[in-house]
């Protein structure tokens, strides 16, 4: 599934990720951990292609396809999903067209025909009704006005339609009271499967308690330091990153 | 979603240069020597047999025009422009009285279907549900056919050439002519009024809803021929009329000047809808060519109660200077004006509107959109004035600008001036980019950043394009994406 490779990544000259590996096996869920300014968010901006950041050495594959020379789009079609921590509003976009256009850019780039509508609002409905999310929010425009837990709710319905192959939840708890963490948790793991990889990515134990991880891996100062089960977790909410201290706030 | 997708997959098979209207039609014209005199407004007169007074307005116009310099207060730079060095009249030769499609040159025909123009009755009914659309296309500067003449005839609708107009009711063109745009209104409408060649004419008769959408189709096709188009309608008391304008040029190497000239009139209680989309040749990719595009659009509520909206698709041209205007005379009328300009390029907008509030509780809305991509420059200039008598006026403005790319420029200019204490104006602006991190999340949904900008932009616009009637709200779309062509890294 995913294999990161001793992955050396800067911005604006400094160096956020430094020799970095990991590996997710299909089928797994692995948490990374790790204090502020560790490289948590950069890693998912990488792994997703975000421009900007400069990639020096190493590799990212997903099913053995390189993933560092294919853009943005051409990762996403290939199954790629980043659950944004801050998801972007669209003024004037309704988010059925949003939802319908990203289906479609995806179905298009693998060579098959576009859904077609009566199948459309049939699974947008489906998925909809899972996470509590209303028809009148599908009609307002993509994420504008919306409310932390909202729009994380809508990062995952985005997820359920685009049936990605390796998921990245980027802090998805963040700004979410315990009810809608609780519904978000459940959309996320009514899409764990055998075929499907997710890295869930968190600042705190609590998402842990509701999206259990298979490993769990503490990150500190651009790579992993520690690899362990789910106990880990829990022992890192009780001693803090104190040991992990980042220099880079 | 399905027309912002068939217009990128279109933008893709073309690029800058390889513009699609660029061809060009080779029709051997009857047109008036080169240059502007005196003989040159006689001549032109003459061909359109026109009455004794027109010829003596058109001579006034001209002789004001040497008066006058063109205006230098808009944000636009271009080459100094020879008017000696332009062909005022051009005309296609068998144009000279075809009665049905079977007497029209073959080549018009053919340089129609290639842009499109749904001439011909029976693809025009093919069109969507019930609507028809009645086109008074206009091939250079003379109206060769006029479709559903009939239909509107029943209904006592005039539209019919401006040409033939002065010769069929030349009491109405006489009356109105000239009352909202006056001869010496500014350098480019006079000029127009001097040399204008044809364009269109509609008259509502009192208490009529058109019962279609009316629609003209100009094309800019014969070499060193500025346009002079001058287009007049007249809604009378109590009628309704929606007017749909459209336009592609052929691609050429020097630039082309378009002054034209539109007048509205909505009488007691009716209302004029007014619909643009502009696609002339923009120039090519490093901003050579394209046209000049001076237009004088205004509208006079001039009853009670009247109504004139304003829709501009405004995405060609090297140089835009135009802002459709109404003058809102007549009690409780109403003004509205809905824009998108889209610059990319080295194309140069600079276009809003004038909301002149004369009467009471008048009220306008003024809602544009700008986007500026490439090297262009986009410019809005609005002016919102309530007279002393002009008591509880109303406006609200909204300008947006939007900025695609770090090489472009977009420029609010508002002028507001209310000379009584009971106006209420409001004006709110933005300007705004399109954010990396925007970019960034849509393509992370699997879009293509071409993709990706044209749903953003499409929804920056949407409050505009749903004010077009549905005929234009598609092709809309499709002109967006397509004129930000290469605007993406």
């Amino acid at each position: 599934m995913l294999d990161i490779e001793n992955l050396h990544v800067s911005i604006a000259g400094k160096k956020i990720l430094d020799g970095f590996s990991l590996k997710v096996e299909a089928g797994q869920v692995a948490a990374i951990m790790g204090p502020n300014g560790s490289g948590k968010s950069t890693l998912s901006y990488v792994i997703a292609g975000k421009p900007d950041y400069e990639v020096t050495s190493g590799s990212i594959k997903l099913d053995g396809v390189d993933l560092l020379d294919k853009d943005v789009a051409a990762r996403a079609a290939l199954g790629v999903f980043l659950s944004f921590q801050y998801p972007l509003e669209i003024p004037g976009v309704a988010t059925m067209t949003f939802l319908k256009a990203a289906i479609n850019a995806q179905l298009k780039a693998r060579g098959e025909d576009e859904v077609s509508i009566p199948d459309f609002m049939k699974r947008v409905r489906a998925a909809a009704a899972k996470l509590n999310i209303s028809q009148d929010m599908l009609k307002r425009p993509v994420n504008l006005g919306f409310s932390g837990g909202e729009k994380k709710r809508m990062e995952i319905l985005q997820m359920a339609l685009l049936e990605p192959r390796f998921a990245i939840l980027d802090e998805m708890d963040s700004g979410l009271d315990i009810d809608a963490l609780r519904v978000c948790a459940e959309g996320v793991n009514a899409l764990r499967s055998k075929e499907r990889g997710l890295l869930v990515i968190t600042h705190y134990q609590r998402l842990l308690d509701y999206i259990v991880p298979d490993v769990v891996h503490v990150m500190s100062k651009g790579r992993i330091v520690r690899s362990g089960g789910p106990e880990l977790a829990l022992e890192l909410e009780k001693s803090g990153y104190a040991d992990y201290a980042s220099e880079a706030a | 979603m399905a027309a912002v997708q068939e217009t990128v997959d279109k933008v893709k098979t073309l690029d800058v240069d390889a513009y699609k209207y660029g061809f060009f039609t080779d029709i051997e014209s009857d047109r008036a020597p080169k240059g502007l005199n005196e003989d040159t407004v006689r001549f032109i007169s003459a061909k359109k047999n026109e009455p004794a007074w027109l010829l003596e307005w058109r001579l006034d116009a001209y002789r004001r025009w040497l008066t006058m310099s063109e205006p230098k207060w808009a944000r636009v730079d271009y080459p100094k422009i020879d008017y000696q060095d332009l062909y005022y009249y051009s005309a296609p030769k068998s144009a000279a009285g075809p009665k049905t499609l079977g007497d029209v040159d073959p080549e018009l025909l053919r340089a129609y279907e290639k842009l499109g123009i749904p001439l011909r009755e029976q693809e025009l009914l093919a069109g969507v549900q019930e609507r028809r659309v009645a086109v008074d296309a206009v091939f250079d500067s003379v109206s060769v056919v006029t479709t559903f003449k009939e239909e509107l005839g029943r209904a006592g609708v005039i539209f019919c050439p401006i040409s033939e107009a002065m010769q069929t009711h030349p009491e109405l063109v006489r009356k109105y002519l000239g009352s909202v745009v006056p001869v010496t209104d500014n350098y480019f409408a006079t000029l127009n009024s001097a040399v204008f060649s044809d364009g269109s004419f509609v008259y509502v008769p009192p208490g009529v809803r058109c019962p279609m959408e009316l629609s003209t189709y100009f094309r800019i096709n014969e070499q060193n021929t500025g346009q002079f188009e001058r287009t007049l309608i007249i809604a009378d008391k109590g009628s309704y009329v929606s007017y749909l304008e459209g336009c592609t040029a052929p691609k050429r190497d020097e630039n082309q000047l378009h002054a034209a000239v539109v007048e509205l009139i909505a009488l007691e209680d009716a209302e004029i809808k007014y619909s643009t989309v502009q696609n002339w040749y923009p120039g090519d990719s490093e901003g050579k060519g394209g046209i000049f595009n001076f237009v004088t659009k205004r509208g006079d509520c001039r009853g009670d109660r009247s109504k004139i909206s304003w829709t501009q698709v405004e995405t060609g041209s090297a140089i835009t200077w135009k802002y459709p205007s109404c003058i809102l005379r007549g009690e409780s009328s109403r003004g509205e004006f809905y824009s998108i300009a889209i610059s990319n390029g080295y194309q140069q907008v600079d276009s809003g509107t004038k909301m002149l509030h004369l009467g009471a509780n008048t009220s306008s809305r003024v809602i544009s959109k700008g986007i500026a991509a490439g090297h262009s420059q986009n410019t809005y200039r609005g002016q919102i004035s309530a007279h002393r008598k002009a008591v509880n006026a109303r406006n609200f403005t909204n300008c947006d600008s939007l900025l695609i790319g770090n090489k472009c420029g977009a420029h609010t200019v508002p002028y507001i001036e209310a000379k009584n204490s009971t106006a209420q104006f409001e004006h709110e602006a933005t300007t705004s980019k399109i954010s990396d991190d925007q970019l960034f999340y849509v393509m992370q949904r699997g879009l293509s950043a071409e993709e990706a900008t044209a749903l953003i932009v499409n929804g920056f616009v949407r409050d505009v394009l749903q004010q077009l009637p549905m005929e234009f709200a598609v092709e809309a779309q499709k002109l967006i994406a397509l004129s930000l062509e290469g605007s993406v890294g």
